[in-house]
């Protein structure tokens, strides 16, 4: 690319960015306030998705449990505020805060600890096994959350969250938060874009092509594989982070194993391997999850169909129509 | 915990351990010869004792009901081979995770259409009601114990199928080498519609006899598919012995699991992640499972 000779993939780009920026704008102009929250919680869901992508797309690794990270992140954010609220001290001898620059750092950092320990022992299996391990530990991770009674347990923790971001946000208001998280995606599509056409970011791809080949070109594969499985994991925190913000309200509901499922229909919805695609694929899916119980109470009966159909027709998902064929690439063959 | 308690609870857990294994058998013979993820082997269960629940209620007898809900689940697994998952055994993993996820919301909802959303609680059997005193002091459900013997039964039987059939014969070549099995001249797709159509109809006897003993409800599939999972990842994929041991030690497990923690006063956190801890363990010191049958 070069000069003012934008290609279609950057247009897509462009085009979808600006739409998003004014989104919150028309909702005021249109007597739609009340969708803005709406909005956010596609947009964090974006950011979560954008993390699998990182995984599922680049590294070729089938995740079945990304929604663990997502639900830690938000835990330890709803914890850490909970705490504070109560002033009831956490393992005796810290409090908890409503700083958001420390639970924020907290749910990052823990849940990319957490991907990291899972990752050790998941990506020493390859193939099905490796689907149906991250799947384990996500359940391990939901049972484990189901039973802290002192959390609400099944029925979910209700806390009062910061209401003032970094002294310059209010929570409150709509609009500031909106584009606070549309801030951060952004960051985060621009950090991940980097990332994939690093040098870090070609041996992971190598590995989803051939591991072997790789291997006995003396890449430490496993190691590669490890910091992105877990950087993606960091990532699926943050997005819970936030969504713990926008909800005050979380239970282990957000960490379902069909929630990992949703992640993925995004991520392929949108287009894998794309970093983009998967914004597209959570604006797309949760407009579904949204729209078609106007029509019928028993939307999943159309929907499951509509996934298979997906598979069998639509492999690129969304961005990919939109990119010229040689430009096309897209996840594990 | 008292001798008898440990002696009831054995049989508890070797009675979900037999009901595990009936689900993976039919499960890992698929993974393992077809290299084809299904995550919706958890809804023929489901259909299987929704059937179950149906034809008990227009026959009159649990008896006559079984083996039909087995018929009908066969014909619904063999439908769905037909008609979605043929075209994608030649895909990648996670086309076939998504495909099959997407099943699970279509039968769920489904189910859900046909049957209403309301739990259905299905009697004992009266034949089969009632408690024996195998240890003194200690009476059992007469009816575990024909779903216990049941599971056995059918698990010799399935050995004896796998190990000295000539049909038997093939589901194994087809686990270690699959290809080679087509070249040799075996019809693979009238095998994976036949392995498959076994999977659904043993799912669908673990979900029947379920019935009684549990409740009939949308989604109680789900969670029998992810402790399948555990079952079939800690015996190793397409092994129906590593399927057995496996399942009997992961019902032990989580029966276990939920009594012992509270007894030593541990956190009962444990109780729901005893069977993924153990999962994880396995899988540390040997990746590919107990019995792996594949290299």
């Amino acid at each position: 690319m070069t000069g003012l000779k934008l290609d279609r993939r950057t247009w897509f780009v462009i085009v979808l960015l600006a739409a998003l920026a004014l989104l919150p704008l028309v909702a005021i102009a249109t007597d739609n306030d009340y969708q803005i929250a709406q909005f956010r919680r596609i947009l964090i869901f974006a950011i979560a998705a954008v993390s699998l992508d990182l995984i599922l797309g680049y590294g070729g690794m089938v995740s079945l449990g990304h929604a663990a990270f997502f639900g830690v992140g938000a835990y330890i954010v709803a914890i850490l505020n909970w705490h504070a609220a109560r002033e009831v001290p956490l393992f005796g001898m810290m409090l908890g805060t409503h700083n958001v620059l420390v639970t924020w750092t907290a749910a990052v950092v823990l849940s990319g600890a957490l991907a990291g320990l899972i990752g050790l022992v998941s990506l020493r299996t390859t193939g099905i096994y490796f689907i149906m391990i991250t799947l384990a530990f996500a359940q391990m991770v939901y049972f484990f959350f189901v039973s802290l009674r002192a959390y609400g347990g099944d029925d979910g923790l209700r806390f009062p969250g910061d209401t003032v971001i970094l002294g310059l946000i209010d929570t409150e208001n709509d609009v500031a938060f909106y584009y606070l998280v549309f801030g951060i995606l952004c960051a985060v599509l621009y950090a991940t874009r980097r990332l994939v056409n690093s040098r870090f970011g070609m041996v992971v791809q190598g590995c989803r092509e051939n591991e072997r080949r790789m291997k006995a070109l003396g890449f430490a594969t496993f190691r590669y594989k490890l910091a992105c499985f877990a950087l993606a994991g960091a990532l699926a925190g943050l997005a819970g982070a936030l969504f713990a913000a926008n909800e005050s309200y979380i239970s282990p509901s957000i960490m379902h194993w069909t929630r990992s499922g949703d992640l993925i229909v995004m991520v392929v919805l949108g287009g894998m391997g794309t970093l983009i695609g998967p914004v597209v694929g959570a604006l797309a899916f949760l407009f579904l999850e949204k729209t078609l119980p106007d029509y019928t109470e028993h939307w999943m009966v159309v929907f499951g169909p509509i996934l298979l159909l997906l598979v069998l027709f639509a492999r690129r998902g969304i961005f990919g129509w939109f990119l010229p064929k040689e430009d096309r690439h897209g996840g594990s063959h | 915990m008292s001798l008898l308690l440990f002696l009831e609870q054995t049989l508890n857990g070797l009675q979900l351990g037999v009901t595990l294994f009936l689900m993976a058998a039919g499960l890992t013979l698929v993974f393992g010869i077809m290299n084809m993820v299904n995550l919706a082997h958890g809804s023929l269960y489901m259909v299987g004792a929704f059937f179950a629940a149906s034809f008990t209620q227009w026959t009159g007898s649990f008896f006559l009901a079984l083996p039909l809900a087995i018929l009908a689940t066969f014909v619904v697994g063999v439908l769905v081979e037909a008609i979605a998952l043929r075209t994608l055994y030649a895909r990648d993993h996670l086309d076939q995770v998504l495909a099959t996820f997407g099943l699970i919301l279509f039968f769920n909802e489904l189910t859900k259409i046909i049957w209403g959303p309301i739990s259905i609680f299905m009697d004992v059997p009266p034949l089969l009601s009632g408690r024996v005193e195998l240890i003194a002091g200690a009476p059992y459900p007469i009816y575990r114990l024909a779903v216990l013997a049941v599971g056995l039964a059918v698990a010799l039987g399935l050995w004896w199928l796998i190990a000295r059939t000539r049909l038997g014969m093939l589901i194994r070549a087809g686990a270690s080498n699959r290809e080679m099995v087509g070249a040799l001249g075996v019809d693979i797709s009238r095998l994976y519609m036949l392995v498959f159509g076994l999977g659904a109809a043993l799912a669908a006897l673990a979900g029947a006899m379920a019935g009684p003993i549990y409740v009939v409800e949308v989604g109680m599939g789900d969670a029998m598919l992810i402790k399948t999972f555990v079952v079939i990842v800690i015996g190793g994929i397409g092994s129906i012995r590593g399927a057995f041991v496996a399942a009997v030690i992961v019902g032990l497990v989580d029966t276990f699991g939920r009594i012992v923690p509270a007894q030593l006063g541990l956190p009962t956190a444990i109780a729901e992640m005893a069977i993924y801890i153990l999962m994880a363990f396995v899988l540390f010191f040997k990746p590919t499972g107990l019995f792996a049958a594949r290299a």
